[in-house]
């Protein structure tokens, strides 16, 4: 027997998909921006392992000779991007969401618990409960990531008016190294959230469009 | 969209039932709002251009440029020991600076809005007391350098010379706010570079006009004779070779704000 269950507030889904598009923004306009000055590299024992980024990515995506008109999209959806994050962070905090969002005394063991049963090298299932211990790494991980991304963001912004920012974040050079490295980072977690998705099933993905999900009865689990 | 806040613990049929009915509601709504935006972001890429960018996003340039200017007004740039000059001046942007220049002959055309052009020397800007400061010039490409900068106070040029003012006295941006022109336009000899700045910008003390980087004297690439220095701003303000400063009321043209650039460019 299959249970209807509540799992994902409303203000939650609307917040987390709105971020999913105006984020691919921010990376898209990110990407003009960084077109104009691409100096990052991989460097091991003095040769480059990987460019950021070869002639094909940017072609392939269009990204050449965009500078003035990806800084236009950036300084205009880096607003959605900060008020989304903001109301997201102050509804989880009002409601009490936050209570299954941040890590607790139990979360680093349970999380490796999830990697290796993730990587089947553990058969144990995993305990049940709304977001286990990787979960909440993660998803607070990804909000500090968002902040991060503001505060480096406003520091190569306004390096000027916010001097003590970006001084405190190492200078100009650092906070924009700082700030690639955060996209850099949103990319690996889409790349994970994904696949995890995927995973997961069906039910589970309903459950960040409806709000509800199908879980299996006490009785049934344990039969 | 209404969602039902009591639900019954439903199971078995009753819950499959009800899950397929708040799938319908929910994806038939996420997809009208996936439409909705994607109209949004059509009607906001193919909008009508404003200095070669769609009118919105200019506006909201515009509004970044206001609130940023109401929150902070000239504050100094961090200065550096000169230590931190590291190598050479990097080049870039050669627009109005195809001719040579002979330092002798050359003039600083002055202009305000309904009143008879002047012309400066070399040396008469140069008998103004000389300045010097080491900031970090930050391109808006994305690269920084710690560049060392030598020559005169803009505020000191004004002062000295009776400009940027309709009375012809000394500016007072203090005491009497009106009596300045409320932008400054700057160009190349051959126009063919220009950049328009807000009078607070031009005023800051950390604007110059300069003669000297990196301890050597320009050279033509850097914008010799006199270019301009601005700390508060990217680099594509700090005009190179000034041929003609022009005081007025009208927000100036601007050659990198035309091409879709943000003309305020305040850091």
């Amino acid at each position: 027997m299959n249970r209807l269950e509540r799992k994902h507030p409303r203000a939650v889904r609307w917040m987390h998909w709105i971020n999913f598009p105006v984020l691919t923004i921010m990376i898209w306009s990110g990407l003009l921006i960084y077109w104009a000055n691409d100096v990052y590299e991989i460097n091991v024992g003095g040769r480059t392992l990987f460019h950021f980024f070869p002639d094909w990515f940017y072609q392939a995506l269009n990204l050449e000779h965009g500078l003035a008109e990806g800084m236009a999209y950036h300084f205009t959806f880096a607003w959605v991007f900060g008020i989304n994050g903001f109301l997201y962070v102050l509804y989880t905090l009002l409601s009490g969401e936050w209570r299954y969002l941040l890590p607790n005394r139990h979360t680093p063991r349970e999380a490796w618990e999830v990697v290796l049963h993730d990587l089947k090298l553990r058969k144990t299932p995993l305990p049940k409960a709304k977001f286990n211990g990787a979960q909440r790494l993660a998803y607070t991980g990804v909000i500090l990531m968002g902040a991060l991304s503001l505060l480096t963001g406003l520091a190569i912004y306004k390096p000027t008016q916010l001097a003590w920012l970006t001084f405190l974040l190492g200078g100009y050079a650092w906070a924009r190294v700082e700030h690639f490295a955060l996209t850099i980072g949103y990319v690996l977690f889409f790349v994970i959230h994904i696949s995890q998705v995927i995973r997961a099933g069906w039910n589970n993905f309903r459950a960040m469009v409806t709000g509800y999900e199908l879980v299996a009865e006490e009785a049934k689990v344990n039969a | 969209m209404p969602e039902p806040k009591k639900l019954p613990p439903l199971t078995g049929a009753a819950a499959e039932q009800q899950m397929r009915r708040l799938s319908r509601r929910s994806f038939v709504t996420g997809a009208v709002s996936a439409a909705a935006g994607l109209g949004a972001w059509r009607w906001l890429t193919t909008a009508n251009l404003e200095g070669d960018l769609p009118w919105p996003l200019r506006r909201m340039l515009r509004f970044n440029e206001e609130l940023g200017e109401s929150l902070f007004s000239s504050r100094l740039a961090p200065t550096f020991p000169n230590s931190s000059v590291q190598g050479p001046a990097r080049v870039n942007g050669p627009i109005g600076l195809d001719a040579e220049v002979d330092a002798a002959a050359w003039q600083l055309r002055i202009q305000h809005a309904g009143r008879a052009e002047r012309a400066l020397g070399l040396k008469a800007v140069q008998g103004l007391p000389r300045i010097e400061q080491v900031t970090e010039f930050k391109c808006v490409e994305g690269w920084s350098e710690v560049m060392h900068f030598a020559g005169f106070r803009f505020l000191d040029f004004l002062t000295k010379f009776g400009l940027g003012t309709r009375s012809g006295q000394a500016p007072d941006p203090v005491g009497n706010p009106q009596d300045l022109y409320r932008y400054v336009y700057l160009a190349t000899p051959d126009e063919e570079y220009y950049v328009g700045l807000d009078m607070a910008s031009a005023l800051h003390p950390q604007t110059l006009l300069c003669d000297t980087m990196n301890w050597e004297p320009l050279t033509r690439q850097h914008g010799a004779p006199l270019r301009l220095c601005l700390t508060v701003k990217y680099g594509y303000k700090s005009l190179k070779r000034v041929g003609l400063i022009r005081f007025q009321d009208e927000r100036p043209g601007d050659y990198w704000a035309e091409r879709g650039y943000d003309w305020y460019a305040g850091h």
